[in-house]
């Protein structure tokens, strides 16, 4: 082998097939992942917490390997605790970023994580920071990662906008989150988000039967598709499927 | 004449890794170790935990233990579901165990669930899934109850109601359709005995009896083999020969048991001077 294989995943790891997000807008960030874990085609978690809180106003976005991210992500948290007793103030997103990459590319060979970090701070406002494979570190107005974000960077690219404002960037995470779900068979379940502002950490969690649809082919498909689920799960008088003994 | 050396450098010797290697590839696998296919779940219910586990061990396709205890003890309210490498889950249980009891008196009041948590995931993180252990952890602490997951790799997860070890699946499938939020502790205990009897008679790696443990808020009840579906009946013939059947020449009975007289001497006293 004449090159190291970024994606490759030790046997048996419980892996992130992921769909995660991160947008900034004026005055703070939104936060965005899908909720599912797998290990090969079985899936491990279908309500995971890919959010991982890294101080008080500074979060991160998992993706890849479960154990890998898990422990840089409290590493990580330590380190920032130990950092804001030392200096007495509350870290900055960029610190938070650095201390990740600075671990994701030192342990690079060992590693399979893609963090995204996001947050606010005093000095620098609202930030977003992606963590790719390989451990680079990059400031973004919006990052999207995991296996699921490959089939929506056309529809950030078409749709993103400066000087939106926290609604507008809520629905934007809400929408590319579901479309990368939809497309990807290792994403999947709900989705959760986190608003993080000056004030306060909002978090929100929209159900897998909530989430916003888009077209369905249900015009080419006919008829037999037009009956929304919810429909035929309130018929009372189901009956059992007959069983030949 | 080849010469031995003499030299022997201190610390661990990997010379067998290379040979192991080789003739790995020539078509010799190593031994496989005693492997815990096994069905062991976990769920919470209106105050406390119920953990659950089958009893086979197998080895390759034997099954090498038809009635070993998968539920290890960690605390007094803290107990570990193992699947895996059986050595290892005993291992790293015993030893967390052990280091919990350490935490215990050195902070003078009981640990917690995620303590034990933490402790086991960066053990199995350090040795990045050499260490085969995966475990159900659950148990009762200041915080209330706990319930999590730890994978061979070091990753966790926290939910309501879990499984693992290759009869997670039948096992997820029971709980995913009869769990409830706030189940009374004897509608828990029915529902672990229905998702470790699914692994029982669904998965080949599971079998035998089925183990439970309830931990509430003061008290920790284990309940070994609670559920035996699996009992040996009396055979319905008897395959002993009657004497006779095979006709002999001469009869001599020995004494096998040798019996030797012992007269002490007089006991010299030791020399103090």
């Amino acid at each position: 082998m004449d090159h190291i294989d970024m994606n490759r995943l030790k046997q048996g790891e419980i892996n992130l097939g992921t769909s995660i997000m991160a947008v900034q807008f004026e005055g703070g960030v939104v936060i965005g992942a899908d909720s599912r874990t797998t290990s090969g085609s079985y899936i491990a978690n279908r309500v995971t917490d890919k959010l991982t809180f890294l101080h008080d106003r500074i979060y991160c976005c998992r993706s890849g390997s479960a154990a890998d991210t898990q422990a840089i992500a409290d590493f990580g948290h330590y380190y920032l605790q130990m950092q804001t007793q030392t200096m007495g103030t509350p870290p900055t997103v960029l610190t938070a970023a650095a201390t990740m990459e600075k671990m994701c590319y030192q342990n690079k060979d060992q590693l399979s994580a893609g963090i995204i970090v996001a947050g606010w701070d005093k000095k620098n406002g609202a930030g977003v920071y992606n963590i790719p494979l390989g451990g680079g570190l990059f400031r973004q107005p919006w990052a999207i990662g995991g296996s699921g974000s490959t089939y929506v960077y056309g529809y950030c690219d078409a749709t993103y906008q400066e000087g939106w404002g926290k609604d507008e960037t809520v629905k934007f995470v809400k929408n590319t989150l579901a479309l990368a779900m939809s497309r990807d068979g290792s994403s999947g379940g709900c989705i959760r988000m986190c608003v993080i502002t000056e004030d306060n950490v909002e978090r929100m969690f929209i159900p897998g039967d909530e989430l916003p649809t888009f077209w369905e082919g249900r015009e080419v498909l006919g008829e037999a598709t037009k009956k929304p689920l919810a429909a035929i799960a309130a018929v009372s008088d189901v009956a059992p499927m007959a069983v030949e003994v | 004449m080849a010469t031995v050396s003499v030299y022997s450098s201190p610390g661990f010797d990997f010379s067998n890794l290379t040979r192991n290697h080789f003739l790995a590839e020539k078509g010799l696998p190593l031994p496989k170790a005693t492997s815990t296919g096994t069905t062991i779940v976990g769920c919470v219910f209106e105050d406390g935990i119920i953990l659950g586990a089958d009893t086979r061990a197998t080895e390759g396709p034997i099954v090498a233990d038809k009635n070993c205890e998968k539920i290890h003890y960690i605390t007094e309210s803290i107990r570990c579901c193992g699947a895996g490498t059986a050595a290892d889950t005993e291992f790293v249980t015993n030893l967390i165990s052990s280091n919990m009891e350490m935490h215990a008196l050195t902070h003078g009041r009981k640990p917690r669930v995620v303590t034990a948590m933490t402790m086991l995931k960066q053990y199995l993180f350090q040795y990045q899934g050499h260490v085969g252990a995966a475990l159900v952890l659950g148990g009762v602490d200041s915080t209330g109850p706990n319930l999590f997951t730890i994978a061979p790799h070091g990753s966790t997860d926290k939910l309501p109601y879990v499984t693992m070890g290759s009869g997670s699946l039948a096992a997820m499938a029971v709980f995913e359709s009869n769990w409830r939020a706030n189940m009374s502790r004897a509608d828990a205990l029915q529902l672990v005995k229905d998702a470790i009897s699914a692994g029982i008679f669904n998965d080949l790696g599971s079998g035998s009896n089925v183990d439970a443990c309830i931990i509430t808020a003061n008290n920790t009840e284990m309940l070994r083999n609670v559920e035996m579906p699996n009992e040996r009946v009396q055979k319905e013939r008897t395959y002993l020969f009657p004497k006779g059947t095979t006709a002999w020449k001469k009869e001599d009975i020995r004494k096998l048991v040798l019996t030797e007289e012992v007269t002490p001497l007089a006991v010299e006293a030791m020399d103090t001077t």
